[in-house]
């Protein structure tokens, strides 16, 4: 297969972010220690790199839920940042040191393409500023050796000031301009989109949060709304999905409330490419999927 | 009275940051000088927080870091510059509340990590009600599947601890009122209430809170969240009525009003006062001890943890 042409989107990649991930790699980056947990996601996200690895490509561009803004999307915009991340949710868990390289081209080139679509964008250029734990882990489950620039997109939100449509909107809107930045600099993107399906967690959390005795979805509902959303994937009817969205996010609490998915499909140009889905699993009573359309780009 | 002084105040970093942009920022940030004053004055040994800015996943967390140091950047508000704090907390005290809140059926747990993300709510108001770190202070997560039950025991936990210790503890509610944020950015020197509706919630909800109303504000908080998109179901008055005492019987000043970010914002005191502003019948149950969820999505009455 002839290797994707600069100027394109390699894969879309929906890369959910729990920082139990993580905690259960141990990486050196994380302070927290784990026996183990989590494994059916993690070897999925092992078997998406895998993939990964045969399309080349030079950057990662990553939609996060939680680097929430009220006015438009945020782009990073300075080329490095490091520092401590530390979740206010799960510190137990994530105490991670990140030292992170950003395509700034690329990020001011989506600022842009924004912009001309009517979007609100803005530039952060704060060099204080910390990045969110939602990309850092989706970034490391992606690429560990963080051997590739990233472009950061913070999630608007639209969906929860005006309506989970003009969030939907919006979303698609932010793709396509992201579609067409990627486009014009001529760069091989991978991009992600950093959220779980399916998003009610349990309040509570066992002695051992790895105990894996105490892991399962948190009800049924949203286990089935769930599988129907990775059928309209495995089958490639994103558009069905897209129509479909809001009933999702309404019904089975689903993080895509925060526009990550939308926004990558709407970059994708809504593919018909089946997806494949490499894994499904709970975490803390919430449904994540790593799931990757191969738009091409094989070596 | 193990309440020396209640408060409602803004999270915005404006306040502390740019106050000079806006006569309502600048009136609110006077207001928070005024506040502090009355802290210095009640003789109190102990700040008790609840920021609806730090949600919560897992129970009820509570800062447990005797001295918190970093360079804080707002995630919205970025461009307004860092704030670089170190501030005081009362270890032992957070380990008082988290037994409390245990012994009235929450799950609630400590945090004392460094380099944890404090949020820009909490960080603000230390800054401007406790300059110098003069009392030291704990805050408590806004859980955010919480709602009025849970929060109201939340807040009788913070009673608990702070009566059983022999403390006098000013209970610091750090929420806007109405929460819609301004869409699209607007000049600064132009910055108003959101809408005319959340505007005139916003004036009703302080001039009964003005009488000394605390607990008829705690009752009308599902109906001015559904009026005037409140933050976060207006849990933190849910918070602190519970932590007061859930009456009417306050002496209170509200200090300053005005828009910050197109949300509502206010800063309120509370003084105890000899007698009810107001007796009504309170509409909404009372509860002392939070038994959880009740299973309500499982027919077997096993879902859940």
């Amino acid at each position: 297969m002839t290797p994707t042409p600069p100027g394109s989107i390699v894969a879309g990649v929906l890369a959910p972010h729990p920082p139990h991930l993580v905690y259960a790699e141990n990486p050196p980056q994380n302070e927290p220690r784990a026996e183990c947990g989590w494994e059916e996601l993690r070897w999925g996200y092992e078997r998406l790199r895998r993939s990964l690895s045969r399309k080349p490509h030079e950057v990662l561009v990553v939609h996060s839920p939680h680097w929430k803004t009220h006015q438009g999307t945020h782009v990073l915009a300075l080329p490095a940042f490091s520092g401590l991340s530390v979740d206010p949710v799960f510190p137990n868990l994530f105490r991670y040191r990140y030292d992170l390289r950003v395509d700034v081209p690329l990020a001011e080139a989506v600022i842009e393409e924004g912009r001309k679509s009517g979007l609100q964008m803005t530039a952060m250029t704060n060099p204080d500023f910390r990045v969110d734990y939602g990309t850092i882990i989706s970034c490391h489950m992606v690429n560990p050796s963080w051997d590739k620039p990233i472009v950061v997109l913070s999630s608007s939100t639209s969906y929860h000031h005006f309506s989970n449509e003009v969030g939907e909107a919006e979303m698609l809107a932010l793709g396509a301009a992201t579609r067409a930045a990627v486009a014009r600099l001529g760069r091989r993107a991978v991009l992600l989109a950093s959220n779980s399906l399916s998003h009610r967690h349990f309040t509570e959390e066992p002695a051992l949060p790895e105990d894996m005795a105490n892991e399962h979805v948190y009800h049924h509902g949203q286990y089935l709304w769930d599988m129907r959303v990775l059928d309209l994937m495995r089958k490639g009817l994103t558009r069905q999905l897209i129509d479909e969205m809001p009933d999702f996010i309404e019904q089975a609490v689903s993080e895509c409330k925060e526009g990550s998915l939308t926004w990558l499909i709407g970059a994708m140009g809504f593919p018909t490419v089946p997806a494949e889905v490499h894994a499904y699993g709970s975490v803390i009573g919430t449904g994540n999927a790593v799931v990757e359309w191969d738009l091409g780009g094989e070596a | 009275m193990s309440a020396a002084l209640g408060l409602v105040v803004p999270a915005l970093p404006h306040v502390l940051l740019v106050p000079e942009r806006n006569p309502h920022w600048a009136a609110l940030r006077r207001g928070y000088a005024e506040a502090a004053a009355q802290i210095e004055q009640s003789g109190a040994d102990l700040l008790v927080l609840y920021s609806t800015r730090w949600p919560s996943v897992i129970g009820h967390q509570i800062q447990a870091d005797p001295e918190p140091v970093w360079t804080h950047v707002d995630q919205d508000w970025h461009a307004l510059g860092s704030i670089s704090y170190r501030l005081r907390m009362d270890a032992a005290f957070a380990q008082a509340y988290q037994q409390a809140a245990t012994a009235r059926g929450l799950h609630a747990r400590t945090v004392a990590y460094q380099g944890f993300p404090i949020d820009t709510g909490s960080i603000v108001a230390l800054s401007l009600l406790n300059p110098g770190n003069r009392l030291p202070a704990t805050i408590v997560s806004c859980n955010m599947y919480a709602d009025r039950a849970e929060t109201l025991v939340l807040g009788k936990a913070a009673r608990d601890a702070v009566e059983a210790g022999g403390r006098k503890a000013v209970f610091v509610a750090v929420t806007a009122l109405s929460n819609r944020v301004h869409p699209r950015p607007v000049p600064d020197a132009q910055d108003h209430i959101s809408s005319l509706q959340d505007d005139e919630w916003n004036r009703k909800f302080l001039e009964i809170l003005g009488e000394g109303r605390l607990e008829d504000v705690a009752q009308l908080a599902r109906t001015f969240t559904v009026q005037a998109h409140a933050d976060s179901k207006m849990k933190a008055i849910w918070w602190l009525a519970a932590a007061m005492g859930q009456d009417n019987a306050y002496a209170a000043t509200v200090h300053a009003y005005g828009p910050l970010q197109g949300t509502g914002a206010a800063v309120v005191s509370l003084r105890r006062a000899d007698r009810a502003a107001a007796d009504h019948e309170f509409d909404e149950e009372d509860v002392e001890r939070f038994v959880g969820d009740r299973k309500v999505l499982s027919a077997a009455g096993g879902g859940g943890r």
